[in-house]
């Protein structure tokens, strides 16, 4: 392992920002790994250092293919995590909003280009990324649908889903799409979580990561051979929304099958304790993602299910 | 008195509402000029809550010249005005960053929605912002670059320092006035101030502004308030000027205006070492419109911005 300075951002006091990468191997620039941009990003952070921990036992027992590098970059935003801020600076700006940056830009467009200039002549290009509500999702690789992806190589993470999104205007600021040109295969990896650690998805992430590097021919290393993907649009997902504002009470959790008609969640009256809503599944499937803040606005998505499968 | 045009039920006993102040002296809305004002998108910009209340004084004054319908929409981000938060408070999300906006979306996304949904078939929009914390602004209209040829001769007629057509590319589709252009009803932006601050006299010449705006449209009978003639502008013609260290950044402007080519604008102070790190000097004649307000930065702030040559009269 080599620690590599990616870039530095000064400080009117603080200590320097200072962004670090970890190389393992040497020779063609394979695969670069990316963790938190965001503040809230702290399961991310760790899958990256569990990550680094890994490939450094790999590396230390030459796992590593001949003429393969390896670079992991665990966070891109280490003031944001020191004071619990989402985003970037005072000016409260997000990284993953910058892409693909500017020299002369903002500070978030610069961060944007100089990682954009220090990883661009990697092959496969994978983010632990995060959704902007908080929430818990069934573990998956997330694709822009930029004319370039590839599904397929997505099914070799071993992770239950492959999540293809249609990109709105925004998403055309983010590292993924960005990244995801003819020289770069890009993947964003959702292990389910942000704020809190949760051990088990973060160690099903690492297994992922090392799984695909294998099948590309990155590492040499026996591993076992995961989920077969089930892809889907992300538009063909059925939101479940709360009908009314109040405490929400789950009543399913992630990557159980519900049943149409079946009570899925309720809405608690804060005040007097009362059911005020049973919020109904409308669908058969399995739940993809679920809400986890307790309170809920009328018109929160509590639900996101994948239709009629099974489990 | 405001309507609710909107409204979403909050977890502990409030609901989230898009209001609406519709003036009128007819109940014939469909076949009527009708002017919208939105302001509130971004919740530390104040100008805009003050041109709600001056509009209404002055069309209330002289109440029988106004022949058509003024709508305004004075606290679109209401929980953001409410906290003084530039975003969305919750998901941190610029609400400016969510239009058109989704009935089935999440709550601030069915606001957009709802906002766009009785705008349509307006007249006109004009989306009145103030600045944020970070810079002061001279007034501007703002104007995408797209529409910029069917939106200028409505621009002409706010008595501001500067029309930027401003191209921003992949933010600049997800707006409010984008996405009334797109629906063709003409939309363009009004920018001036400091955030958390008002300023009444960018406020009064807005609002001479938009009587001129309703003039035009028929919607006002009363005298058009003369002006010169604003210099336009787009990207290519402005000297965007930024900080390369870190600091505390020292204005030694206290207008804007001309500035020579060679004036300093500014310093950086590097606190720890007590000296300066850098000079911003200005490398071009032209007329300052923006300059640095909140004074710590990074590198990369914006620090100002010079109008050096106009593309057009
Ligand atoms: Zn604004």
């Amino acid at each position: 392992m080599r620690q590599v300075e990616v870039f530095r951002i000064k400080s009117p006091y603080r200590d320097d920002m200072v962004v670090h990468g970890y190389t393992f191997g040497k020779g063609q620039e394979a695969a670069c790994i990316i963790g938190s941009m965001r503040g809230t990003e702290i399961q991310q952070t760790y899958i990256c250092s569990q990550l680094v921990k890994r490939l450094v036992e790999l590396e230390h027992n030459g796992n590593i293919s001949a003429n393969k590098k390896i670079l992991v970059i665990p966070t891109l935003n280490p003031y944001a995590l020191n004071t619990s801020r989402k985003f970037w600076g005072v000016e409260d700006e997000d990284i993953n909003r910058a892409f693909p940056g500017r020299e002369m830009g903002k500070t978030n467009e610069r961060i944007a280009k100089r990682l954009m200039d220090y990883v661009k002549d990697y092959t496969f290009g994978i983010q632990f990324a995060s959704f902007y509500v908080d929430g818990e999702f069934m573990p998956h690789v997330r694709m822009m649908d930029t004319g370039y992806q590839n599904t397929s190589l997505a099914n070799l993470f071993g992770l239950p889903f492959v999540v293809v999104r249609k990109p709105q205007p925004i998403d055309t600021t983010t590292l993924n799409y960005n990244w995801q040109n003819d020289m770069t295969a890009a993947f964003s990896v959702y292990s389910g979580y942000n704020e809190t650690i949760n051990e088990e998805r973060a160690g099903q992430s690492v297994s992922a990561v090392l799984r695909f590097m294998t099948r590309m021919g990155i590492l040499r290393y026996d591993c076992l051979s995961g989920y077969i993907s089930h892809v889907i649009n992300e538009e063909s997902l059925t939101n479940v929304y709360a009908g009314k504002g109040g405490i929400l009470r789950r009543l399913k959790d992630i990557g159980k099958e519900v049943k149409y008609g079946e009570p899925i969640a309720e809405v608690i009256d804060p005040f007097v304790g009362e059911v005020k809503e049973t919020v109904i599944a409308p669908t058969d499937g399995i739940i993809f993602f679920q809400q986890r803040e307790p309170l809920v606005n009328e018109s929160d998505v509590i639900y996101r299910i994948v239709r009629r499968i099974h489990e | 008195m405001y309507d609710t045009i909107f409204s979403m039920e909050l977890p502990v006993g409030e609901h989230i509402k898009l209001l609406r102040n519709r003036i009128s002296n007819t109940e014939d809305i469909k076949n009527s000029s009708r002017m919208s004002i939105v302001t509130g998108i971004h919740g530390d910009e104040m100008e805009g809550q003050y041109i709600c209340y001056e509009l209404t004084r002055r069309i209330e004054n002289e109440r029988d010249k106004l022949k058509g319908v003024v709508d305004i929409y004075p606290a679109v981000n209401l929980l953001g005005l409410d906290n003084a938060i530039h975003t969305i408070p919750k998901e941190r999300l610029d609400m400016n960053h969510i239009f058109p906006g989704s009935p089935d979306g999440s709550m601030m996304e069915r606001v957009a929605y709802a906002l766009i949904e009785d705008i349509a078939g307006a007249s006109v929009c004009i989306d009145v912002h103030g600045s944020d914390i970070f810079t002061r602004e001279s007034l501007q209209v703002r104007i995408n670059e797209e529409f910029a040829a069917g939106l200028m001769e409505y621009a002409k007629l706010m008595p501001a320092n500067l029309i930027w057509k401003n191209p921003c590319p992949s933010v600049a589709a997800s707006t409010l006035v984008h996405s009334m252009n797109c629906i063709g009803v003409p939309a363009f932006t009004v920018e001036c101030g400091v955030g958390n601050t008002i300023n009444t006299k960018y406020g009064d010449r807005i609002v001479d502004g938009i009587f001129n705006v309703m003039k035009y449209f028929g919607i006002w009978e009363g005298e058009a308030v003369h002006h010169d003639d604003t210099p336009v502008c787009d990207d290519s013609s402005i000297d965007f000027m930024r900080a390369d260290k870190a600091g505390l950044f020292i204005n030694s402007m206290n207008k804007f205006g001309r500035v020579k080519k060679g004036q300093c604008i500014g310093k950086i102070i590097d606190v720890n070492k007590n000296e300066v790190v850098q000079e911003i000097i200005a490398p071009n004649d032209g007329i300052l419109f923006t300059v640095r307000e909140f004074p710590m930065v990074y590198e990369g702030a914006l620090l100002a911005r010079i109008l050096v040559q106009e593309v057009e009269k």
